[in-house]
């Protein structure tokens, strides 16, 4: 107990305590300034945004992957299976620049989408939806009109959050999945039910609990994700910066306490996910225990 | 009985230091950590193995150089935060002022320690286009047409980056006259940046590597050093006017003093004045101080008509707040 509390504190409590001082050393009107800026709202909704679809893009695929892995056999699964945790093990700074690389306009993928690409140039004026929906029609005033750029904006920001939350669900799900028995399946097909029934009624409501663990694993990792999203952000203020990058920019400017103030917020959202992870973990056993 | 031998030693160990003394060859081994920016890696890389020789031959001593390189912006950072570095050579003053404001390890009158405001060596900020120069790029007032994609780094973080802003607004101040055109000016060319990295380096990447946006505005060391690495795949266009930037050098005063590195961090900066020091400048594409040195090597250095940071913008204590400070221009150029 002595040990845990001291080890604790020396790397976790002391630290973070110290965020709180160090923001409340402007006084009160600056850390309000700071929070509640534009660049700062901005910020706020690429971060959660983007961490919150990246979370969601996981849970589902994440689903799938966790699924064909314990349910199917196939040549390599165990390399495949090992391929999960490269986003844990993989130094955020690699991913992000092995990221920007496919996606930028000149990357595989970013290529396709670009004004040049197969894809990307049905959106220009005279590509297929340029053409049929002009600007001034409905669709055509939402439309991109120079091909779908993906690095340098929130779409890869999203991408970036996705991709170093997905072990998190995959993880999570496994063990559940591999010891949820046929039997319930199998009754449920002989008592007459579908595919869709079979999922929706009897598997997903197993799982749930364990998707909900690690869709806020997911989530609180993106949330505090720095550098692999920076490589593939625009950085441009108001637009595709995120809150952690503005507190570096904070920084920069010697602006502790207003970094520090900035911090605060995101400490105070990251504890409200992990304390939602902890609630949703509590009901998680008592649900398993329950059976 | 070890006690003894353990004595032993240690006179015998003193005996080969006191006659290393006598016969002043008294080898030391000395290390030196100069905080640096993003671009001056290759420049270091070479400086510091020819000064290690130079002082080697001078007084013996083994000499170890650390550079750390990264954005001008949190170099300055991490030695206020306590990284001990013996010299700092930044990209701008007011990264310096900054250390010795917020420290005191450096002096307030840093600047009129080394000749020529204590840079050593100067550069200026030009244009780096693509092959053919297909957007047909000439000046500043290209920059802001519709359709051009401008690569600069943040200047909030970066010092090159500092250096382009003022650049571009002494360009427009010059032609149009007033701060409110010279402000419409500088927001329109920002519209059109795609990408704001941290440092110099980082934004070079994305022009060169990722082959992002028409016109790099890059120091022209960097620019330089791109055409040597990349032949047959950029120009450099000089604009018609741009910004005398000084990237300037300090001695860590206090922490040098603590290390015992005074003298060998003096020396290693006058070093850089000397012709020696001044070619291997002039190699690694930074404007030399000295006059004869950047004669030999002009054709790298075209005329420019420079504008410079005292004059023009009063100073980098002014500029900075005004410019890049917290709701400074630069902030309200993003606002809506």
């Amino acid at each position: 107990m002595g040990f845990s509390l001291t080890y604790l504190s020396l790397l976790i409590l002391i630290p973070l305590a110290g965020i709180f001082v160090k923001s409340a050393e402007g006084g009160w009107p600056h850390f309000w300034e700071s929070i509640s800026g534009e660049f700062a709202i901005a910020s706020y909704k690429l971060s959660f945004g983007a961490s919150l679809a990246g979370a969601a893009i996981n849970a589902v695929f994440g689903l799938i992957v966790a699924w064909v892995l314990v349910r199917y056999d196939f040549p390599f699964k165990r390399l495949i299976d090992a391929f999960v945790d490269l986003p844990f093990a993989l130094p955020t700074a690699v991913a992000g620049i092995a990221l920007t690389t496919i996606y930028s306009q000149n990357g595989w993928i970013g290529h396709v989408f670009s004004a040049d690409g197969f894809i990307g140039s049905a959106f220009t004026p005279n590509g297929w939806f340029g053409t049929h929906f002009p600007p001034g029609t409905w669709l055509g005033d939402i439309l991109p009109t120079n091909g779908i750029p993906i690095a340098y904006t929130w779409v890869g920001v999203t991408i970036a959050l996705t991709f170093i939350g997905l072990p998190f669900v995959v993880r999570t799900l496994q063990p559940i999945l591999s010891d949820l028995s046929l039997d319930f399946e199998e009754a449920a097909a002989s008592l007459g039910a579908n595919y869709l029934q079979i999922f929706f009624r009897v598997i997903l409501p197993e799982l749930l609990p364990a998707l909900l663990t690690g869709f806020s694993l997911a989530f609180a990792r993106a949330l505090g994700e720095y550098g692999s999203v920076i490589f593939i952000a625009g950085n441009i203020p108001g637009k595709t910066e995120i809150t952690p990058r503005l507190i570096v920019n904070k920084l920069e400017e010697y602006d502790y306490s207003g970094a520090a103030s900035i911090a605060v917020v995101m400490l105070l959202f990251s504890f409200i996910t992990l304390f939602a992870i902890n609630v949703t973990q509590w009901w998680n056993s008592r649900f398993y225990t329950r059976i | 009985m070890i006690k003894l031998t353990a004595k032993k030693l240690a006179v015998l160990l003193g005996l080969v230091a006191l006659s290393g003394f006598l016969g002043n060859v008294q080898a030391k081994q000395i290390s030196l950590l100069n905080v640096s920016y993003d671009p001056t890696r290759e420049l270091y890389r070479d400086y510091n193995k020819a000064f290690t020789e130079y002082w080697n031959k001078k007084t013996g001593d083994q000499l170890t150089i650390d550079v750390s390189n990264g954005g001008s912006g949190k170099q300055a950072r991490a030695v206020i935060d306590g990284l001990e570095a013996d010299v700092v050579t930044l990209a701008l003053a007011s990264d310096i002022n900054a250390i010795a404001e917020k420290t005191q390890l450096i002096p307030v009158d840093w600047q009129g320690k080394f000749p020529n405001n204590s840079s050593p060596y100067t550069s200026t900020i030009v244009f780096l286009v693509r092959k053919g120069n297909p957007k047909n790029i000439k000046d500043w007032n290209d920059l802001v047409k519709p359709g051009i994609g401008v690569i600069t780094p943040n200047p909030k973080t970066s010092g090159g980056a500092r250096w382009n802003f003022l650049a571009a607004w002494a360009y427009a101040k010059h032609k149009l006259g007033s701060d409110d055109a010279a402000k419409d000016f500088i927001t329109k060319l920002f519209k059109n940046v795609p990408v704001l990295d941290t440092g110099a380096r980082g934004a070079t990447n994305t022009f060169v590597q990722r082959g992002i946006g028409d016109v790099l505005l890059a120091w022209e060391n960097e620019a330089l050093q791109s055409l040597q690495e990349e032949p047959g795949k950029f120009e450099i266009v000089t604009p018609s006017l741009s910004i005398l930037a000084e990237p300037p050098v300090a001695i860590v005063e206090k922490t040098a003093a603590k290390h015992g590195t005074t003298e060998v961090a003096k020396a290693y900066i006058e070093y850089l004045y000397s012709d020696a020091g001044q070619e291997l400048i002039a190699q690694h594409f930074y404007r030399p101080s000295n006059k004869a040195v950047l004669a030999k090597y002009e054709k790298n250095f075209p005329k420019v008509e420079l504008v410079t940071i005292d004059s023009d913008f009063g100073g980098w204590k002014k500029a900075q707040s005004f410019y890049f400070g917290d709701g400074g221009v630069f902030d309200q150029i993003y606002k809506k």
